[in-house]
Order: structure tokens, then C-alpha cells, then sequence
């Protein structure tokens, strides 16, 4: 693509795990191990897979709360990890974050006006009347009234409340928002609510999106491209609609086997795949998919399959496909 | 009392009395179901619809501030409502089962495995020694867990939150119970351990011939698992049938907004949102609960509130819109 | 658009007089005991000039020394509580003593809240080695015993109201330090600080938006259960002589001038004082107890 907005190379984050008493080597867990990202500007990148796989943490290196043991990440074209000083406050600015909990995102002891001009306070040195008219023209972006500023949180639904949380992710010309199971804690039927609303803002302003989740139908509904991680590794990346019609990886198959059906006819008649994900301290040779893969050929437990091309814009990390 | 039905609730209201009793929420406000044997109800509703406070009622876990007010359930030919704490726990874990959403709060940390899935056994059927360990692992076998001679020597928080879950499942099963009530269990659990566990019930049921209620927000779940449906909102049921008729044929509008917003694999169309937000069940509007978020609201809805239809089908929906169609209630 | 949650209590919030209208309206929930006792202890200690009869220093003059209350034989009305070994009326002397126990009660309460809360606070945000560093200081502090270090310090810069509260305030400061050093702790990991610090927010900003008010709570509650403490160690430091010295009355010290009285039969120089200390604190405990209930959300609707 056209220079990305964000732009991730060989991304790798290890955690030490402590020595044994008696001084042997520390254990790693390789919660990122080597991945590459790309997200354009207006885009919707789909980040999915299960507990271990090394999502969250992929997310926390991008907002700078972890640093990388190796690689680089990119954003419009400038390695985050050398920002300082104004700079860094400049990235901070651009690239916001909404979390799954609306229960816990919003400082109970705040206004929600105030929380909201939080970012504009802390990177701009605007009037209070120019950031009070802000915060008010964000808040209809979002769908609420200009007029709820002076009340609390908990006066609020959980889906208002994320309505505010990604309030104030837009309140600055925020250029990327890293969306953490944005709707997996609300009910059903705000669900839609938020994810129209996301779509909505994104054609408006053009912001782009890493969206991170866990359910496959959420997930492809609004991405754009959807990168699937298993253990700390991507193992296949497509358009949405390339991925939903032809997954190769046989992960990416078992996701979509073990997904809900829509309809009672739609029972899914093969059986979800067996076995749980591995520690992390302990990972499998080769492929790291093997031991649960219906799949599975000698070669996948003596080497690592590398990345290739796939239909549909993407690539997949499989012997199945050399 | 229709044949072989295990379990049923007639016109049962429970209602909580907060602020030293000032004000009183009708959690539950008159729900009718039957369930019968081997049968799986889903009971689909959002926070505050009272699908959680009609399952605790049903068994008597209610908390400090709630009491049913009104109706029955009644259980293998006895109102359950009528029966002390005492009788209550002689039930409880033997006839009807219950698992709840986290499997944490279920099992005691302190205890083995093998204590707490023995327990039911140890207590009702009075098993022990070797036949009560073999009872043990063949439990633990039934809900796939592998090599259970030494997991059951484990604590809970050696185990992964699918195994936990699945432990539960066990300790469910293990008094033998006829009526299994499963409040939202896969909520905390990744998706392909929700799918193998979702088949193990399956499977599990189709064995034993237990009757499961499911209480869940995720109707995908309902499409998966589930024979008849009872769709909640605001304390009562606005719609029940038959899980094909609910699918194909939604006679609700909620039910109708609900299928709507769900978002379907391969499909880009925009989802239907339900505007408004859930109710405040402390301060319903008057008529039908769901007029200010109903796109096919007419006059009548906002002053009256309505009562059941049932449109031939084997369906029952609590909508005015029916009422125009049919005029036999 | 969203409907507005309709709120007027909000609209109050904004106003002077409104926050004083929402502090009335809360103050009628606590317990009616609670508030009758602490009010009136709080009115009388301030109308002290007023409604005392007499001079608590000075003797009354036409009065006898050790008169007992007026309802027993050799009382007068004129000294109704009676009078002590110099002729001195207890009345007047509890009621300005009052005024003592609750200045230092609550002055002492805020200096060891304020030194304890702020560490808490640095030690709990800031980690490391700073807070490793205060809590090997509060570890220590802990250790010595707390009359006998406020006895030490009092020997060490002399008595006088202000120097107690100073006093007090630098040996109670540790309970505050270590209760908000762990709500700090979970505080820090919560998502809306987190995503401050993502914003951009600088440490300072965090804790004064995001961590101070949320502590508010939990401070206020500690202080309004520490004010009995504090009142008691004053008691307790003016009955070892070491307290607000004499002649002010402090009913510590009342209680040490009657020591010798104990078995003389002159009961009311020692209960009337010790009554006054058991009433204050009883009421302060009550009150915080109230106070804890109503400020968790969780058990506040109970």
C-alpha cells in the first residue's frame, strides 16, 4: 500500500521469566516473536486470535507501554522508538487507544467534559472556551449531546461510555485509534450501535483502525484486512472478504469452524479442534500449530513455515501451501 | 401439567426492594415456560432483562433483596417456590444443576479437584472409598478431561479456564441432576474452547437425557445449542418458539432488532441498531416496556400494555402488532 | 442522539450554595445520634466563651473545693457538675476542654492525613526505589512505639497546642501511608489511568486528576476513624503531663489532676472527663463507620 500509517517489522517482544533458585537460564516467553504489520490510512486492520496469542501485547508495543526486544515500528514513516520530547508527544496525540471495560476507562471523579479535553489540556494550550466548543462538536461526532459534558460517568450506560472513551480518542487529530474488544462488554444490541458508529467515523475523518478482537464475525464485519495471530506469530493475513471466502491456515479454518452459526441450519458438522493453546513457555517445534493441526505433516514439527503470498492481498505461514 | 415436563414456571415475579424497601424493581415480572426432558431452552436477553433472576429464583439463590412475590415453579410435581432453604439444598446440585458463568466462582481454591467433584456423590449418594475415586474420574472423564488419575489431585488454579469450566461441568453432573441451568458458562472462554465445550453439552445431554436451560445474550449460541427460545426483555418474555420459527420468522420487533444487529461471516451489511438504551427497570415507561425503542411502535403500545399472541406456529409473542392479525388471544 | 440522563442534582453541583444544600441533605442521613453528639460537641467547643459559666482557670469564688454535683448532697446548682480540688468549676473546664480535643483531634487527624496521604500516594505511583525508600521509613516509624516517641518529641520541643498537633500529626502519619500506598497500587493499573499516561498526561497531572481524588474516599474515612486515636493520645499525652500545659483544661489532665482523688470518693472529677473522652470518640468511630458505608457504592443502597 500507498505509505502506511503504521508500519511493523520483525516485531518481537520477549519476557523473561524469572531464573530458578539454583541460577539456571532465564525462561522466555515469546509473547511477539517476529511479525510484520501494515495499516493504511482510513483502514481497518482485524487483529485476531485467542488468550496467549500475543495480541495484546502487539498492541501495547505500538502505544509505547512495552518496548520491543527487536524490530521496528513505523508510524507515518518514523521509528516510534527514537521519539522524544516533543516529538513523542506528537505520536501520543496521534495514535489513541479505546479499551474493552467501559466500566473502568473513565475517571469516576471526572466530568465527562473533562475527560474528554484531557488530551487537548495536556497537547494543546487552546482557550478553555475553544476546547469546551471541541469537546462539544466531539461529542455529537459520537452521537450524545453536547450538554452531557458536566456529568459523571456512572451517570451513563456502558455503551455511552465507550461512546466517550472513543470521544476522547478523537478529541485531538488522532490519526490511528487501537481498539481493544471495543464492543465485547456491552450488550448485544449497543454492540451494533458502536460498530456502526466506528464505520461512520471512519468515513468521516478517515482515521484509521487496529481493531483487536476474538469474534471472528465482529471482526470481519468491520475490517478491512484481517491478520490472524496464533502464539506469537501472524499465520495468515487477507482482505476480510478473501479470508471469510477461502481461509487456508488450518487455525484460521478451526476459528471458523468453531464461530457461532448464524442460523440453527447452519451447525457447523465437523468437530472443533482438540486440545488447548500451549504455554508460551514451552513452544512447540517447528510450526507452532502442529500438535493440534488436522493437518499436520512430519515436516511442520522440524521447521517453521515462512510467510507467501496468498490470494486476496495476503499472506500464510503454512507447509500446506509452499 | 403437560407430559413429561420437568420443569415449569407459571406467572413467576420477583421483584427487589432496595433503599429499605422504597423502591422495588420487578426484576422478573411474570415469566411462563415449560421445559421438558431432554429439551434445551435458551432464555436470550441483555443485562437487565431478568434472565439471571428468573434462573435464581427458579432454584432459590436469590440475593438479600429479592423475594418471588408471585407464581409457581414447579419440578417434578412440586412448587418449588413453596419449599424451605432446607428442602431448597436437598435439590440443589442433585436434581438441578447449576453453572455459572465463572468457573472461579464456582470452585474453591483450596480444595482438589477430586474434593469438590466428589462432594455431590459423597453427600447424596453416599459413596466412598474406590467406588467414590471411580466415580470421580469416570465424571471427569465424561467431561474430557484428560488423564484424570492425577488432574484430580490438582487445585483449580493449576488448571486453564476451559478446564475449569468443564470441571464445573462435572461436579453439575455428578449428583445425576434431571434439570441443568447454565448461566452464560462460555462468556470468559476463548472460541474454540467454547466450541468444544458447547459440543461436550451437546453430547452430554444427548447421553443423559437432561433437560438444559441456557441463559446467554448471543443468539449465534441460541442457533447453535438450543431447541425452543424465550427472548427476555425488562423482566418478561416477549417472545418464545421454536428456534427455526425464531430464526425464520421473528414476530417480536426485539427479537426482530436482536437477529438484525448480529453481524454474519462474509456479510459487509450494515447492522441494524436498536436505538435507545436498555431500560432502567426501576423506571419503566408505561405500556410496552420496549415502545421507546421500537421502530414499529403505534399508539396503542405506549398506553397498554400487551398481552400474549400466539400466531399458530407453536410461537408466543407479547406484541401488539399480532393483535391486529389475530383476535383469538 | 442520545437522550440526556435527566439530572438536575447535577445543576446543583455547579453552585456554592448548591454543594451546601447536598451537604445538609447528606448530613440527615447519618445516624440522628451521631450527628446530635458530634454537633453539639463541635457547637459547644466554638460557643465556649459563651455558654461557659465561669472561668476554667480560675476558681469560683463563693464555690467550696471538691463540691459535688448538684443532685447530691452538698451540690449547688451554681456549679452543677461540681468543682475540683481547687475550687474550679468541671463544667466550665469540660466544655473548654472540648474545645481542646476536637481542635487537636482534628488538626492532628489533617497533618497526619496530609503527610500520610502524599507519601502514600509518591510511594505507591513512583515505584522503585523511592518506593522502597519510604516504606522501609514507615517500616521504622512503625516500630517505635507511638506515646512514648510523641512523649519524646513533646520532652524534646515543649508542649503548647500547636506543637501537639504537630506531634501527633508526624507519629500517626503511618496508617495513611500504607492504606493509600495500596489503593494506589491497584489504582495505578486501571485502565483510565493507563490511558492517561497513553494520552501523554505527565506523572504529576495523573496524580492530581486521576489518583488524588480517587484516594479522597479512603482517606476520609481513615481520618474520621483516626480522630479518635488522635484524641485519645492527646488525652493520653495530657494526663502524662506532657500534653497542652495547664492551666487550659484538656480533659486528659483532668483525669491526671482527679488520680489522686480515685479513692476519696470525688467520682465526678474522673468520670465526667473520662465520660466526655468515651462520648467524643465513640461518636467520631460512628461516624466513620456511617461514612464508610455510605461512600462504597456497593453497600451504600442497602
Amino acid at each position: 500500500m500507498s505509505s502506511p500509517v503504521l508500519e511493523v517489522r520483525a516485531l518481537t517482544k520477549h519476557f523473561p521469566v524469572r531464573r530458578t533458585l539454583l541460577g539456571g537460564p532465564a525462561r522466555l516467553v515469546k509473547a511477539v516473536d517476529g511479525i510484520d504489520l501494515a495499516i493504511g490510512a482510513g483502514e481497518t486492520l482485524g487483529l485476531i486470535g485467542e488468550s496467549g496469542c500475543g495480541k495484546t501485547t502487539t498492541s501495547k508495543l505500538i502505544l509505547r507501554q512495552e518496548t520491543p526486544t527487536s524490530g521496528t515500528i513505523r508510524f507515518e514513516g518514523r521509528d516510534i522508538a527514537s521519539l522524544k520530547g516533543a516529538d513523542l508527544m506528537a505520536y501520543r496525540r496521534a495514535v489513541q487507544v479505546v479499551f474493552q471495560d467501559p466500566f473502568s476507562s473513565l475517571s469516576p471523579r471526572m466530568r465527562v467534559g473533562d475527560i474528554i479535553a484531557e488530551p487537548l489540556e495536556i497537547h494543546t494550550d487552546l482557550p478553555h472556551a475553544a476546547i469546551e466548543e471541541r469537546v462539544g462538536r466531539v461529542l455529537e461526532l459520537v452521537g450524545l449531546a453536547p450538554d452531557v459534558a458536566p456529568l459523571f460517568p456512572h451517570e451513563f450506560s456502558g455503551g455511552q461510555r465507550q461512546r466517550i472513551a472513543i470521544a476522547r480518542a478523537l478529541a485531538t487529530d488522532t490519526r490511528l485509534i487501537v481498539l481493544d474488544e471495543p464492543v465485547s462488554a456491552l450488550d448485544v444490541s449497543v454492540r451494533a450501535q458502536i460498530i456502526n458508529q466506528l464505520e461512520a467515523l471512519q468515513k468521516k475523518l478517515g482515521v484509521s483502525y487496529l481493531f483487536i478482537g476474538h469474534d471472528l464475525a465482529t471482526v470481519a464485519h468491520i475490517s478491512h484486512r484481517i491478520a490472524v495471530m496464533y502464539l506469537g506469530k501472524i499465520v495468515e493475513t487477507a482482505q476480510s472478504d478473501a479470508l471469510c471466502a477461502r481461509p487456508m491456515h488450518p487455525y484460521t479454518q478451526a476459528l471458523f469452524a468453531a464461530a457461532l452459526p448464524s442460523h440453527p441450519d447452519d451447525r457447523a458438522p465437523d468437530k472443533p479442534i482438540t486440545g488447548e493453546v500451549p504455554s508460551a513457555l514451552s513452544l512447540p517445534s517447528g510450526c507452532r500449530f502442529h500438535p493440534r493441526c488436522p493437518s499436520a505433516m512430519p515436516v511442520c514439527s522440524q521447521t517453521e513455515p515462512a510467510l507467501r503470498r496468498r490470494e486476496g492481498g495476503g499472506e500464510v505461514a503454512c507447509h500446506l501451501y509452499p | 401439567m403437560a407430559r413429561d415436563a420437568v420443569l415449569q414456571v407459571a406467572g413467576l415475579q420477583t421483584h427487589f426492594f432496595t433503599f429499605g424497601g422504597t423502591r422495588v424493581v420487578r426484576a422478573v415480572d411474570g415469566v411462563d415456560f415449560t421445559l421438558r426432558e431432554g429439551e434445551t431452552l435458551g432464555l436470550v436477553g441483555e443485562s437487565g432483562s431478568g434472565k439471571t433472576t428468573t434462573c435464581l429464583s427458579i432454584v432459590g439463590l436469590l440475593p438479600r433483596a429479592a423475594r418471588i412475590v408471585g407464581g409457581a415453579v414447579v419440578f417434578e410435581g412440586e412448587d418449588l417456590t413453596r419449599k424451605s432453604q432446607r428442602e431448597l439444598r436437598r435439590i440443589r446440585g442433585r436434581r438441578i444443576a447449576v453453572i455459572l458463568q465463572d468457573p472461579m466462582a464456582s470452585l474453591n481454591p483450596l480444595f482438589t479437584i477430586f474434593r469438590q467433584v466428589a462432594e455431590p456423590a459423597f453427600f447424596h449418594q453416599r459413596l466412598r472409598g474406590r467406588s467414590l475415586r471411580e466415580r470421580v474420574q469416570s465424571l471427569l472423564r465424561a467431561v474430557r478431561i484428560p488423564s484424570p488419575e492425577w488432574r484430580m489431585r490438582e487445585y483449580p488454579h493449576q488448571m486453564s479456564g476451559g478446564m475449569r469450566q468443564r470441571i464445573v461441568g462435572a461436579i453439575a453432573l455428578a449428583g445425576g441432576p434431571r434439570l441443568v441451568i447454565a448461566d452464560e458458562p462460555t462468556t470468559n472462554l476463548d472460541v474454540t474452547i467454547q466450541a468444544q465445550y458447547l459440543d461436550l453439552l451437546k453430547d452430554i445431554q444427548r447421553d443423559t437425557g437432561v433437560a438444559l436451560i441456557f441463559v446467554t445474550h448471543n443468539l449465534g449460541i441460541v442457533a447453535k445449542m438450543c431447541d425452543r427460545v424465550a427472548v427476555m426483555y425488562a423482566g418478561k418474555i416477549v417472545e418464545q418458539a421454536a428456534v427455526r420459527e425464531l430464526f425464520d420468522a421473528p414476530k417480536h420487533p426485539y427479537t426482530r432488532a436482536l437477529l438484525g444487529s448480529m453481524p454474519k461471516l462474509g456479510s459487509k451489511e450494515p447492522l441494524y441498531s436498536i436505538r435507545g438504551q436498555p431500560p432502567n427497570l426501576a423506571n419503566l415507561p408505561p405500556g410496552c416496556s420496549f415502545h421507546p425503542r421500537c421502530p414499529d411502535v403505534m399508539p396503542r403500545c405506549m398506553t397498554e400494555e400487551p398481552r400474549d399472541f400466539r400466531p399458530g406456529d407453536g410461537s408466543v409473542a407479547r406484541c401488539w402488532l399480532l393483535g391486529d392479525v389475530l383476535a383469538r388471544p | 442522539m442520545a437522550t440526556i440522563p435527566a439530572n438536575t442534582r447535577l445543576a446543583a453541583e455547579r453552585t456554592w450554595t448548591g454543594r451546601l444544600a447536598a451537604l445538609v441533605k447528606a448530613a440527615r442521613e447519618a445516624p440522628l445520634a451521631v450527628v446530635v453528639i458530634l454537633g453539639g460537641l463541635i457547637l459547644v467547643a466554638a460557643l465556649a466563651d459563651l455558654i461557659a459559666p465561669y472561668d476554667p482557670t480560675l476558681p469560683v469564688k463563693g464555690a467550696e473545693i471538691f463540691a459535688p454535683p448538684f443532685w447530691m448532697e452538698g451540690g449547688s446548682l451554681a456549679t452543677p457538675l461540681g468543682t475540683d480540688f481547687q475550687g474550679r468549676d468541671i463544667l466550665s473546664r469540660l466544655i473548654y476542654g472540648a474545645r481542646v480535643s476536637l481542635i487537636v483531634g482534628l488538626m492532628g487527624t489533617l497533618v497526619a492525613g496530609g503527610i500520610g496521604t502524599a507519601l502514600g500516594i509518591v510511594s505507591g505511583y513512583l515505584g522503585g526505589w523511592v518506593d522502597q525508600i519510604i516504606m522501609r521509613v514507615t517500616d521504622a516509624w512503625l516500630a517505635l512505639p507511638a506515646i512514648v516517641f510523641a512523649i519524646f518529641l513533646a520532652a524534646m520541643i515543649g508542649p503548647s497546642m500547636w506543637n501537639i498537633i504537630v506531634i501527633l500529626g508526624a507519629v500517626y502519619w503511618t496508617r495513611y501511608a500504607r492504606v493509600i500506598r495500596g489503593e494506589v497500587l491497584s489504582l495505578r493499573e486501571r485502565d483510565f489511568v493507563k490511558l492517561a499516561e497513553i494520552a501523554g498526561a505527565s506523572k504529576l497531572r495523573v496524580i492530581k486528576k486521576h489518583i488524588l481524588p480517587n484516594v479522597l474516599n479512603t482517606a476520609t474515612v481513615l481520618a474520621s476513624l483516626t480522630v479518635g486515636v488522635v484524641i485519645i493520645a492527646e488525652a493520653s499525652l495530657s494526663f502524662l503531663g506532657v500534653g497542652v500545659p495547664p492551666p487550659q483544661p484538656a480533659w486528659g489532665l483532668m483525669l491526671s489532676e482527679a488520680r489522686p482523688t480515685l479513692m476519696a470518693g470525688q467520682w465526678w472529677l474522673t468520670v465526667f472527663p473520662g465520660a466526655c473522652i468515651l462520648l467524643i470518640v465513640l461518636a467520631t468511630q460512628l461516624f466513620g463507620d456511617w461514612l464508610r458505608v455510605r461512600l462504597d457504592p456497593q453497600t451504600r443502597n442497602l
